[in-house]
């Protein structure tokens, strides 16, 4: 006899998730297995390659110190993108979240709102505020402070706050959620045992919001080091990051296979930094978990 | 232990900027006195000219539905909520403008309000790192409180280890352990489950006997109520309705809200035919004549309701003195008693709560049921009891 289906019948929960899966296994499992297949293959000539498979793009990468040193100059970038954001979102996001303002959401959606022009967009108006007819520059200029336009434009201090203006509303989101998700009495508890209110943010809220934190620095982290349209619009030829290192060994150089190769490398360096957090805050957030 | 207790109480720890009022002041002032306080959030009053004053030691429950301001009034001695009006002394000191840091005020929370992310050791020790007490007096203190709530040894474990009951102990604990002037429970039992909860009561009522600590509870369970406090302050609607011990407020009722809020009791609208100094005569809505205790002559005519607690009915045979008769509309069955809906023809039908003598009456059956003339507390038009 035919078993009838029930609300929880492992089937159907089969069924239900099988559309994502395949959306995964197509376009992002496959995709990325047909890449690491690419790493070895035989670079010939620009454009060409041959599918003999040879370990030379592996060997490339990891003994010449050009690759290493974008890869680690890249970490670093977002490493300091990364830190400045949860400085500067942190604050944001606790006073949207202590504010008494009636009309909490527009906060929120303010925060949203930049996500409604194209980030390419968004990108390029830096140019207009820090080249050198920016709005800066002119400025200085007419009112005499400066004689020489201020080199703002084309170098790492230009793509680092790019990204932090792109990459700060994930911060605030973040942090702001763990916030909300603290029950306000342990403030109470803890001012109503002698706590001023700057002692009970440093014993309470604060390291409660640490999850939120620590998830945004990861995302920010990860979006930064991937990044490549801020380095190429706002950065030198000195401040490309490994994103258009990836970009100009195959659309420049033609050579899929090392593209590949490098593309494979940052996967796994910015996979690692991923597992290595959540092995890490998983344990924090159970320990938030059980105890909320 | 008591005598230790004793000692280590009284002289409470001095907080900074608290030491005002003078030692003489102190020792005959109540523990907590309210003069007319007022607290509105914005346009909202929550609560309008409370008086209260609360003797040292003493347990003593505001009581109320949700809304009332119970729990406002409570957090204003915390210093959590702002008054608007009026004064708030602790030990004879006013607190309207001490932050609520230095108030030295334990509180217990409905929701525990444990830190997640602080073991039970650091939860319980919380209160005396901000009063510089040194180390090993902190852990000494800590293991006596937490011997105090039967949890020693818990000093490792997180919160999230322990069970509800387990969690609210350690917040007493908490509360408790640096010896503050008052302790402010705000619904501590009512996150937990029922068995919980009655072993609770006891526990937090054996805890601030032998501590001695002024205890302010708050709840809206009458249960927990009258089982648990020397005076109860039963609210309505941000104003007290009547201050008492437990027996006074159950027996003799201020108001109608009181009568009904505590117990459930019948109200049988009447008119007055004649009374005397000791007695009564209505003429119930329902058409019945009784007679009632009544403590002085009350006009013919005049407008009253006779406030009956369902133990107070005898039902069957025994049913003697204002004798009705009805027909059952419920009975439920409660073992050693049964509580039956009686329709005698007016509006709502009366409950009354008998002993069982020979069987439990069934649905439908017209019965007999009477209450003795002092069984019973009149209120006027008003909703006031007539004294």
């Amino acid at each position: 006899m035919k078993r009838r289906w029930t609300l929880y019948d492992p089937r159907l929960a089969w069924m239900l998730v099988a559309p994502v899966l395949l959306l995964l296994i197509f376009f992002l499992v496959l995709p990325i297995a047909v890449m690491a297949g690419y790493t070895f293959f035989t670079f010939v000539t620009a454009g060409v390659e041959t599918s003999a498979l040879t370990t030379a793009n592996w060997h490339e990468f990891l003994t010449d110190s050009y690759y290493s040193g974008f890869l680690l100059k890249t970490l670093r970038v977002g490493a300091i993108t990364a830190a400045l954001c949860g400085v500067l979102g942190y604050f944001p996001a606790y006073f949207i979240w202590a504010t008494t303002f009636r009309h909490k959401w527009l906060l929120l959606l303010l925060l949203i709102v930049p996500f409604w022009i194209s980030f390419t967009i968004r990108t390029f108006s830096w140019i207009n505020i820090l080249g050198e007819q920016g709005v800066i520059n002119v400025a200085l200029l007419k009112l005499g402070i400066i004689n020489e336009p201020l080199p703002m434009l084309y170098n790492e201090g230009a793509v680092i706050l790019g990204m932090l203006h792109f990459l700060l509303p994930y911060m605030i989101l973040n942090v702001y959620v763990s916030l909300e998700s603290i029950d306000r009495t342990l403030i109470s508890a803890a001012r109503s045992m002698g706590c001023t209110s700057a002692q009970a943010f440093r014993e309470v809220t604060l390291p409660l919001s640490l999850p939120g934190l620590a998830a945004g620095l990861l995302l920010c982290f990860v979006l930064a080091a991937g990044s490549y349209v801020t380095p190429q619009l706002l950065g030198s030829g000195r401040d490309a990051l490994f994103g258009n290192l990836i970009y100009d060994t195959i659309m420049g150089e033609l050579n899929w296979p090392m593209g590949a190769t490098l593309s494979i490398v940052l996967f796994i360096v910015l996979g690692l930094f991923a597992a290595v957090y959540t092995r890490y805050m998983g344990m924090s957030q159970i320990v938030k978990g059980l105890g909320g | 232990m008591p005598d230790s207790q004793g000692t280590t109480l009284h002289p409470r720890p001095v907080l900074a900027g608290a030491a005002g009022a003078s030692a003489a002041a102190e020792a005959n002032s109540p523990a907590v006195e309210f003069r007319d306080i007022d607290i509105a959030y914005g346009k909202f009053v929550a609560v309008r000219d409370f008086s209260l004053s609360i003797r040292k030691g003493s347990f003593v429950t505001l009581l109320g539905p949700s809304g009332c301001g119970k729990t406002t009034i409570l957090r204003s001695i915390a210093g959590l909520v702002d008054i608007s009006g009026g004064q708030i002394m602790i030990d004879g000191r006013r607190v309207d403008d001490v932050p609520i840091y230095k108030r030295n005020i334990g509180l217990v929370f409905q929701s525990y309000a444990l830190f997640p992310h602080k073991n039970v050791f650091d939860n319980v020790a919380f209160g005396l790192k901000y009063r510089n007490v040194p180390k090993p007096e902190i852990a000494r203190k800590v293991g006596k409180a937490l011997e105090m709530v039967r949890l020693p040894g818990s000093e490792k474990k997180l919160p999230s280890q322990l069970s509800g009951g387990q969690q609210q102990r350690i917040a007493l604990a908490r509360a408790i352990v640096f010896e503050p002037q008052v302790l402010l429970l705000d619904e501590p039992l009512s996150a937990l489950d029922a068995n919980m909860r009655e072993e609770m009561r006891v526990e937090i009522k054996k805890i601030q006997k032998e501590t001695g600590i002024t205890a302010i509870f708050v709840t809206h369970d009458q249960e927990e109520a009258l089982s648990m406090s020397d005076r109860i302050v039963v609210m309505n609607a941000g104003a007290v309705e009547q201050i008492g011990t437990p027996e006074e407020v159950y027996e003799a009722p201020a108001t109608a809200f009181v009568a009904d809020f505590l117990g459930k009791a019948n109200m049988l609208a009447g008119t007055v035919r004649g009374s005397d100094r000791k007695t009564a005569v209505v003429v119930l809505g329902t058409g019945q004549t009784i007679n009632v205790a009544c403590p002085r002559p009350l006009a013919d005519g005049s407008k009253v309701t006779v406030v009956v607690r369902p133990q107070k009915f005898s039902v069957g045979a025994g049913a003697s003195a204002n004798r009705l008769t009805g027909r059952v509309v419920s009975a439920s069955y409660l073992g050693g008693s049964a509580i039956y809906e009686i329709d005698i023809g007016g509006k709502a039908s009366l409950r009354a709560n008998a002993p069982i003598t020979g069987r439990v009456l069934r649905e439908g059956e017209t019965v007999d049921l009477g209450f003795d003339a002092e069984g019973c507390v009149l209120l006027d038009e008003g909703g006031q009891r007539i004294s």
